[in-house]
């Protein structure tokens, strides 16, 4: 892809323009907050969609930058889950800090996992996910006198957020709340990818062997993108847990990581913001089609899937970027979109 | 407390034979391309609709049907690979996971549609039902048969890789398949045999296995994981392999769930990762 | 100095009856170019392989400067100045060949992990990344991706990316290959400006380049050391003539 103006004066001015902001993130952020105008008996379906994007954009940060494909991520996110659900039936139904224990509890399970992950590549490291993944959700379903097993997790109840904003079935809280998170976790994202760290990373899912060959160890660099990744995984699963004051064995089974996986090819990996598109999209599709019965659901998003791998290999995002980089594109959406930063790909 | 344990070992090898059919297909596939194809074991589903289908709606018997649900397998399978698999192969796997899983999930939605959700039954042949007492010990006719068929699928497949030509080239693409084509191996002809071949063997699996563990739309995602934990474990390309991780998969699952109810699956997925972490190319892997 | 700043002693390696190496000596003074030469399948690969520590040898031992680095792994080996270019490239795709390059230097400065500054915070490094940029006339195209920049352009990033890492010994392997005629001006230019603090050795088919830049060549044959000396000394000697089957200078480069 070449670049439609003359670089600029030096090349820490032009790596500046990369990370800046750029006009259409301002836009997709003010739009997260039309649900609160435009749609307010959507609040709850909102607030789903928030966590879900949080959940995607951590599997990003591991799968899209540095490359790790890990069957089994929602083992944080129910991890997560589980832990805030757990702190809250057993007395403290504070919500920040029971986020905060719960990111903690599923950060340290993934800093841990992540010395077993870092060895591996290839189709071993997709089966060790796979099997770690598959390994939690038998423990949670065999030690219901924990987790409740298959009648899911009873006697959750959170205390009003600083006192005076309740979690109930309108959704004002439970939305707001989402996207704070979100939107913190994408500001902490966005940073870290702009990084030195961010730029190992790229190294390390580009060519791993070169790493070595310039002296890098790239083991510690993924223990922590991999930790940094179940932190936020868990943080979105415990944000489900107290906005709907539920936790079942769908918050870490492998349907839940296959599901986000899909989500995050769908929206395009290495970009940030897939994840966050590919949720909005899956799960507004979803709640339309919910009429029907849930097993032909799968039917459309494996076409999709397919047509995605074969057509449009990175996501709709990557798409709608390769369009926007025509003569045309660049006169109509040029504007919105100068400059550019991603992880991957033209 | 003999006669349980050689119960739960007899259980267990004959489940192991059946994951084994289930598997050698997509081990030798993957040691051969390294293609990851988690749609194996939709061929094995298919397969076992092929047989329910055969014989409740046209009236065959069980054992007829077995030859059709491997050419039908094989036949669908080829189609798939001629379509859209083969523009993969040089893709990364994330994405061949990607197209195979979206395989996957079309195979179980439209199945579920043709066929509902609901296991299908299947009446064996009385020649093979009923149990077979040895002493104390009763053995499962069924299952001895499922021994049996397996055994000697396996001998004519190691024959058929160690004494025929063809048997030679796909030893050869498995072990270097640069220097194979090289020497002049018609690799990719190869491989679409072999993907056929090993399609058709996992249909069979499937139809064998509808008197084992049921048939529903979900099994071609539930006893993937398994063949994977077979594949991964004995070791891409590895026939013998493939045949020891399925012995002991198969053995350890039937140990498991009637020594330790309890814990279910967790020891399996356990066992797995310990030895992957062990072996990352599987027991008798070679990468 | 006097003692060698790479030396090999006594190095062999066999894959079950293939031998590749053996018996290996060198002894690389510093400043010095030296070019490693052999016959196709003669084991010079394998050799980097094993000095940079992609290959574990069967036995013998690895020297720098006083140092004993047999045991160490490649980022060790990397950090204490062994640096090695590859022969068909190794690169990053998708990063600009500035980024590349900036990558390599944070690295070496240890400051890839912190996460929580933004990159443009780090002025020298980029500072440093580009200088090693322009000195390989590769600035005009820095912000390019490197899968969109010209074979030739290629390889001098791959001697970029290992300029990056500071070396007291670099070892080049075969960094003309594949390049055409047109490309091959900067490529030279780049190798011949290779600072003298650096020691250099290089694989190479390409006499032109053994002979422009080299001051000592070694020729290896059957994972054995055959002769050492003077470019000069090397092609007047019979033994050389015999095992290149006369060949000489108008050996093609790449086997």
């Amino acid at each position: 892809m070449a670049l439609s103006a003359p670089a600029p004066a030096g090349p820490l001015q032009y790596l500046e323009a990369q990370a800046r902001w750029r006009p259409i993130e301002l836009v997709f952020w003010l739009a997260t907050l039309l649900p609160f105008v435009l749609t307010p008996s959507y609040l709850v379906l909102a607030s789903q969609i928030a966590v879900t994007a949080l959940f995607a954009m951590s599997l990003d940060l591991i799968l899209g930058y540095a490359g790790i494909v890990s069957l089994g991520h929602a083992a944080f996110f129910g991890f997560g889950a589980y832990t805030a659900g757990l702190i809250s039936k057993w007395g403290w139904g504070e919500p920040l800090t029971g986020l905060v224990l719960a990111g903690f509890a599923a950060g340290l399970l993934g800093y841990l996992f992540s010395f077993i992950i870092a060895r591996f590549r290839h189709l071993a490291l997709i089966m060790i996910t796979l099997g770690f993944g598959l390994l939690l959700e038998e423990a949670a379903n065999s030690a219901n006198w924990l987790t409740g097993g298959a009648d899911g997790l009873q006697g959750v109840h959170m205390w009003p957020l600083f006192n005076t904003f309740q979690f109930d079935l309108y959704g004002y809280t439970a939305y707001s709340y989402a996207l704070i998170a979100l939107f913190l976790c994408f500001l902490l994202s966005r940073r870290l990818i702009n990084s030195p760290f961010g730029l190992s990373l790229r190294g390390i899912r580009e060519n791993i062997v070169r790493m070595r060959a310039i002296g890098a160890e790239s083991r510690p660099h993924i223990r922590t993108i991999f930790t940094i990744a179940a932190v936020m995984a868990g943080v979105a699963g415990a944000i489900l847990t107290q906005s709907t004051e539920t936790v079942s064995l769908g918050s870490l089974d492998f349907q839940r990581s296959a599901d986000i996986l899909v989500i995050l090819i769908l929206g395009g990996t290495g970009r940030l913001y897939g994840g966050l598109i590919g949720a909005v999209i899956y799960l507004i599709a979803r709640d339309q089609f919910s009429g029907i019965n849930p097993q032909y659901w799968y039917f459309p998003i494996g076409i999709l899937l397919i047509l995605v791998v074969l057509f449009l290999p990175n996501g709709i995002l990557g798409g709608l970027s390769e369009m926007v980089n025509t003569e045309r594109g660049q006169r109509w959406f040029g504007w919105l979109t100068s400059s550019s930063w991603r992880g991957k790909s033209p | 407390m003999i006669v349980s344990a050689v119960s739960v070992l007899f259980d267990g090898f004959a489940y192991g034979m059946l994951l084994f059919l289930l598997s050698v297909g997509l081990s030798v596939t993957l040691g051969m391309m390294n293609f990851v194809n988690l749609a194996h074991c939709t061929f094995a589903m298919i397969g076992g609709y092929v047989t329910v289908t055969l014989m409740n709606h046209v009236g065959w018997p069980f054992l007829a049907t077995l030859p059709i649900a491997f050419i039908g397998a094989a036949a669908i399978s080829v189609v798939f690979e001629r379509t859209m698999f083969h523009r993969l192969y040089r893709a990364s796997e994330l994405d061949q996971c990607l197209l195979t899983i979206g395989v996957v999930f079309v195979s179980i939605a439209a199945t579920a549609y043709i066929f509902s959700t609901s296991q299908q039954p299947v009446s064996l042949p009385n020649y093979l039902r009923g149990s077979i007492n040895v002493g104390p010990m009763t053995f499962g006719v069924y299952r001895i048969f499922l021994i049996v068929f397996a055994l000697i699928v396996s001998a004519a497949l190691i024959g058929a890789l160690e004494f025929t030509r063809f048997g030679a080239q796909i030893r050869a693409a498995v072990d270097n398949q640069r220097m194979a084509r090289g020497l002049g191996i018609n690799v990719d002809g190869a491989f679409a045999i072999a993907f056929a071949l090993g399609s058709g063997l996992a249909g069979l699996g499937g139809a064998l296995a509808i008197d084992v563990v049921g048939l529903d739309p979900s099994f071609a995602l539930v006893y993937l994981v398994y063949v994977l934990i077979v594949v991964a474990v004995g070791g891409l390309g590895s026939i013998g392999g493939t045949f020891v991780a399925a012995m002991l998969l198969g053995i350890s699952d039937m140990a498991g769930k009637y020594y330790f109810p309890a814990i279910g699956s967790f020891l399996i997925y356990l066992v797995m990762i310990s030895l992957l972490m062990w072996r990352p190319s599987g027991i008798f892997g070679r990468r | 100095m006097n003692a060698p700043v790479l030396a090999t002693r006594d190095l062999n390696k066999s894959f079950g009856s293939l031998v590749v190496a053996s018996g290996i000596e060198i002894a690389l003074p510093a400043g010095v170019r030296y070019a490693l030469i052999g016959p196709n399948g003669a084991g010079k690969t394998t050799l980097i392989n094993m000095v940079t520590g992609m290959l574990r040898p069967d036995s013998g031992s690895i020297l720098l400067g006083a140092d004993d680095i047999t045991a160490l792994s490649p980022e060790q080996r990397v950090r204490l100045g062994l640096v090695r270019t590859f022969q068909i490239n190794s690169l990053f795709p998708h990063l600009t060949a500035l980024e590349s390059v900036t990558l390599a230097v944070c690295e070496r400065r240890r400051v890839a992990r912190t996460w929580w500054r933004q990159l443009t915070a780090y002025r020298d490094e980029i500072d440093e990344a580009y200088d090693i940029l322009t000195a390989l006339t590769l600035a005009p195209v820095c912000h390019r991706r490197t899968r969109e920049l010209a074979y030739g352009q290629q390889r001098l990033l791959e001697i970029a990316l290992a300029l990056a890492a500071k070396p007291k010994v670099l070892l080049l392997d075969e960094p003309a290959a594949g390049v055409p005629r047109e490309e091959s001006k900067e490529l030279f230019a780049a190798i011949a400006g290779l600072s003298r603090d650096i020691t250099v050795l290089f694989i190479e088919h390409d006499m032109e380049l053994v002979f422009r830049f080299a001051s000592r060549v070694i020729v290896l044959v059957g994972g054995r050391v055959l002769v050492e000396g003077t470019p000069a000394e090397i092609a007047a000697d019979e033994r050389v003539r015999a095992v290149y089957l006369g060949k000489g200078h108008g050996e093609p480069r790449r086997g």
